[in-house]
């Protein structure tokens, strides 16, 4: 089939980054014609400020180089603006000032003008010195006077305004900056964050005019421009003039083709003008009335044009919250939302004047509606992300100041020699501790690569990417270095992977809707984007079909991971551990005998105490496992699962002197229900026999306590990553009660948690109390959910029996043996068949 | 003159799945991926020495079990932005037979 034409007008961030999106959902729709009016490849605009302050150079700071447009067979003419789009013939036409004008037809046009500096209609604004600061043009002239002048003076104080003035400082000019407002950046700070901002630019060596109106601009005898006149009639020398008054969309090539515009290019949902053959993304495009000037809307609205581009029509944009960071370096400024507050809104402020620290939280009917942060933005991100997501933060008020290490630390206990404000940390400082990667390199890569998300750090610098105990940090380090254009990514809303956009709720939601019974069912019936998926949805999927629906959907061996199919747990040699079950970690002098015979006999190089009070034998050969698990003759221990692992009791009132009830058997009798479940992620309990806790209750899955009148149930607790401890549910009399809310409590988890999520997220994300309404107070709900358990667990069998009675397929057993050595070499005739073969 | 060896019915190599063939070079990972293709990698991962044959097949892709890289079956290197590549041996399917060049 023929290929489509796509052209796309504008060759920044926003027109590009459609592109690329459109690359990974579609790599072969569309023939791609990329006009860029600037003689440059497609660079990261909000770097420029960087490369004028002398931290970065102009090759930095390149998001896609021209063999990346060769690469991907997209053709590219920059230098060549586009003055006219014929609709009739579906053509746009450039122009080069020299030579024919170039025409490219298209079927899909994308408009991505980007805007135009405003330059104040005052008479001198045409004079030689006079420039925005707008592209890298106006960004090399800077740089130039800078060598050769004295006297800037910057017009407007706003965010680029700031930074031009700063980078010209750095430079060695005497900088005034001129304002119309009472105080510097009014449209993202109030006064009080203002004013410190201005006194600590002051410090560094800037000048302020406040409340001055601009009136003319005056010619020096070179004809260069040599001052500025106010309307009071003061003057003030200057050899350059920066205007920064802020940014109009550019639309004059859209009206010219009669497309509706006000305020810029007028688009829908998806993004399309009111000619649906033609998209406008970014700075020109006016969405609900709003045209965003900073990046991270850009790239929403680039994901979901790319996806109606590619003929998908999911996504749909909806508008975006914005934040604002200010790129000068020592000084953290950060605000997002409405900070201004107002009718039916509080605010909480935390203001240290001598310390440099404000911070001011606006509240909404328990929701948090803006932020403004001065001297200290570490929690930016944070407070954009709960803003984002329209979270009540009721709960968290009291330390809602105090930021996500006070409320809801992401940053894990480990790894990170303790550290969890990454602005404090130096550049060799490592970050992630296991795979060893420092401050300094996250930032080079974020800023060389052109990064802008957590799983694009992940991906290049493997920061993050294992235990994920330094995720909080990196976001950190993300939120600091990119500013607003960083992309928070929703942990709630983030699809399964590549395959799919749809996430974890949705999927699982389908799979219970729709009855989907197997996995080539989930890929047909939502639309998988690959044939069989990947390593990352597959197990997920497996889980979720298995789980909601027992004895019905099919369980593929081939979508879990190797140790949930070889029933053991894979070391870094290839050899495999076995851990065999010894139910609440108790076992016989004939057990260890047996133990002790196989260490032996297989020469088990390593024996080892577990943490959940069990004997691991690691070093094993796999096609030794079946052969092992016979003559241990012991069930499965699951040590290798998404599932139950163990049980791990205290001694109780069997032998104790201190003990209050039976925790032995109250162990054993759990781990004996719950054998064989699977679960989102690994569950492991500890039943203790008084309140003195020897069996570590109090950061388990599910902890119970023993106390004289009963069991105190505690739930979600985790000791691994991050320290959490667990919270109580609830105080029950009877055995018969502990198995049942235990039973109860781990089947909502199997329901509703989601693939890889401890117990401890999953209530942190639903709350305890629906966890506590749907387990605690509704009696018959509870009930419910243990019969539902019990009923996915009848008839489960031990894999390590099955597989030594051979009780299971010759396909799954056959995991388990190589096969011979070939030797059979085979003649082949010239290009023809081989000979007899079997 | 090709050296071609037969190791297997394609039936014994579950669908997305592998069989380990011993070699005296190494362990040969041998897949059979869902449209019935087969691919045989060196049993090695280019990063840490994982046993590819133990990893999730999907499309024409391993991933290793160990770290999460991903291989591309049909050349043995390393999906972007990793880097690296594990030695490829021919293999195809003929009557439902599958043959290995050494």
């Amino acid at each position: 089939m023929k290929k489509q034409k796509l052209v796309v007008v504008g060759n920044g961030m926003a027109g590009i980054r459609t592109v690329e999106e459109l690359l990974k959902l579609a790599p072969d729709l569309y023939e791609i014609t990329v006009f860029g009016a600037e003689p440059h490849p497609n660079y990261n605009r909000i770097l420029l400020s960087p490369v004028l302050a002398g931290e970065m150079t102009l090759a930095d700071i390149v998001l896609n180089d021209r063999a990346w447009y060769a690469d991907n067979g997209i053709t590219l003419h920059t230098g060549k603006k586009v003055t006219r789009i014929d609709r009739i013939k579906r053509k746009v036409i450039a122009d080069d000032g020299d030579g024919a004008p170039l025409e490219a037809a298209y079927d899909r046009l994308l408009l991505a003008t980007g805007s135009l500096p405003f330059m104040l209609p005052v008479p001198g604004n045409d004079l030689s010195g006079v420039i925005a600061y707008r592209d890298i043009a106006d960004t090399e002239a800077m740089i130039a006077a800078a060598a050769s002048h004295r006297h800037a003076v910057v017009i407007g104080a706003g965010l680029l305004g700031l930074e031009a003035a700063n980078g010209l400082r750095l430079r060695g000019m005497d900088v005034t900056v001129v304002h119309i407002s009472d105080w510097i950046m009014e449209r993202q700070l109030d006064q009080t964050a203002a004013d410190m901002l201005q006194a600590s630019l002051e410090a560094k060596g800037l000048k302020f005019l406040l409340a001055k109106q601009t009136e003319m601009l005056l010619a020096a005898s070179s004809g260069r421009v040599g001052a500025v006149r106010f309307k009071d009639g003061s003057e003030i020398p200057a050899d350059l003039v920066v205007m920064a008054a802020g940014i109009r969309p550019s639309t004059a090539l859209a009206e010219s083709a009669g497309l509706h515009c006000q305020r810029g290019i007028v688009v829908s949902d998806t993004l399309q003008t009111f000619d649906p053959r033609i998209y406008a993304v970014g700075e020109c495009a006016a969405h609900r009335g709003t045209a965003y000037g900073l990046v991270a809307p850009l790239f929403e609205q680039a994901k979901v044009c790319a996806n109606h581009l590619a003929q998908m029509g999911i996504g749909r944009y909806q508008g975006s919250v914005t934040s604002t960071k200010l790129k000068v370096t020592g000084v953290d400024v950060f605000s997002a939302g409405n900070f201004t507050g107002g009718d039916g809104t509080e605010d909480i402020v935390l203001h240290d004047r001598n310390g440099g620290i404000y911070k001011r939280l606006v509240i909404e009917k328990d929701r948090l509606v803006g932020a403004v942060l001065y001297g200290d933005t570490g929690d930016g991100g944070w407070y954009f992300q709960l803003l984002k997501e329209g979270r009540d933060v009721s709960a968290m008020r009291d330390h809602l100041m105090f930021g996500d290490a006070f409320a809801n630390n992401h940053v894990g206990d480990t790894g990170h020699a303790g550290q969890s404000k990454a602005a404090a940390m130096a550049d060799e400082a490592e970050v992630c501790g296991c795979n060893g990667v420092c401050k300094g390199t996250i930032v080079k890569a974020i800023r060389e690569q052109g990064l802008f998300s957590l799983e694009e750090v992940r991906k290049h610098t493997k920061a993050s990417s294992s235990c994920g105990s330094c995720t909080g940090l990196v976001e950190q380090i993300l939120a600091s270095t990119l500013g607003g254009a960083y992309q928070v990514s929703d942990r709630t809303t983030k699809p399964v992977c590549g395959c799919t956009e749809l996430n974890h709720g949705e999927v699982r939601e389908a799979i219970r809707s729709q009855k989907l019974l197997s996995l080539g069912a989930v890929f047909d019936a939502l639309a998988w984007r690959t044939p069989d998926g990947c390593a990352t949805c597959r197990p997920a999927l497996n889980y979720y079909l298995i789980s909601t629906w027992p004895h019905e959907a099919e369980d593929d061996p081939q979508s879990r991971f190797i140790n949930e199919r070889a029933h053991a747990n894979i070391q870094k040699d290839g050899t495999y551990s076995v851990v065999p079950r010894m139910w609440g970690g108790l076992t016989t002098p004939d057990e260890l005998r047996r133990i002790a015979d196989v260490a032996e006999k297989y020469h088990v190089p390593t024996v080892k105490v577990t943490g959940g009070q069990r004997i691991d034998l690691l070093g094993i050969r796999k096609e030794d496992l079946p052969a092992v698990w016979k003559d241990l003759g012991m069930p499965s221990g699951h040590a290798y699962g998404k599932s139950i692992r163990t049980v791990k009791t205290c001694v109780g009132t069997e032998h104790c002197r201190f003990g209050t009830q039976q925790s032995m058997a109250m162990g054993v009798e759990l781990e004996k229900m719950l054998f064989g479940m699977w679960s989102p992620h690994k569950v492991k309990l500890a039943v203790s026999g008084c309140p003195r806790n020897c069996a570590e209750s109090g950061i388990k899955d599910i902890g119970v306590i023993g106390v004289d009148s009963g069991w105190e149930l505690y739930v979600a607790g985790n000791g691994g990553i991050k320290t959490e401890v667990a919270q109580f549910l609830c105080k029950v009399t009877t055995r018969e009660e502990v198995l049942e809310y235990s039973a109860a409590f781990l089947q909502i988890y199997r329901e509703e948690g989601w693939y890889l999520e401890r117990t401890v997220h999953f209530v942190q994300r639903v709350g305890l109390d629906y966890v506590k309404q749907k387990v605690v107070e509704d009696a018959n709900n509870r009930h419910a959910l243990q019969q539902r358990l019990l009923y996915a667990l009848q008839g489960i069998a031990d894999p390590w029996l099955e597989r030594t009675q051979g009780e299971v397929p010759p396909r799954l057993s056959a995991e388990f043996t190589p096969l011979p050595v070939p030797v059979e070499t085979v003649e082949f005739a010239t290009g023809g068949r081989h000979e007899q073969l079997a | 003159m090709s050296n071609w060896h037969k190791v297997c019915l394609l039936e014994e190599i579950p669908v997305r799945g592998s069989r380990v063939v011993p070699h005296a070079e190494g362990s040969i990972a041998v897949f059979r991926t869902a449209d019935d293709a087969v691919f045989a990698l060196r049993d090695a991962c280019p990063h840490k020495g994982g046993p590819l044959s133990q990893g999730i097949v999907h499309g024409h892709r391993v991933t290793c079990p160990l770290h999460g890289w991903n291989l591309e079956l049909s050349s043995g290197e390393a999906a972007a932005p990793d880097i690296g590549c594990t030695r490829r041996y021919p293999a195809r399917v003929e009557d439902g037979v599958v043959l290995l060049e050494l």
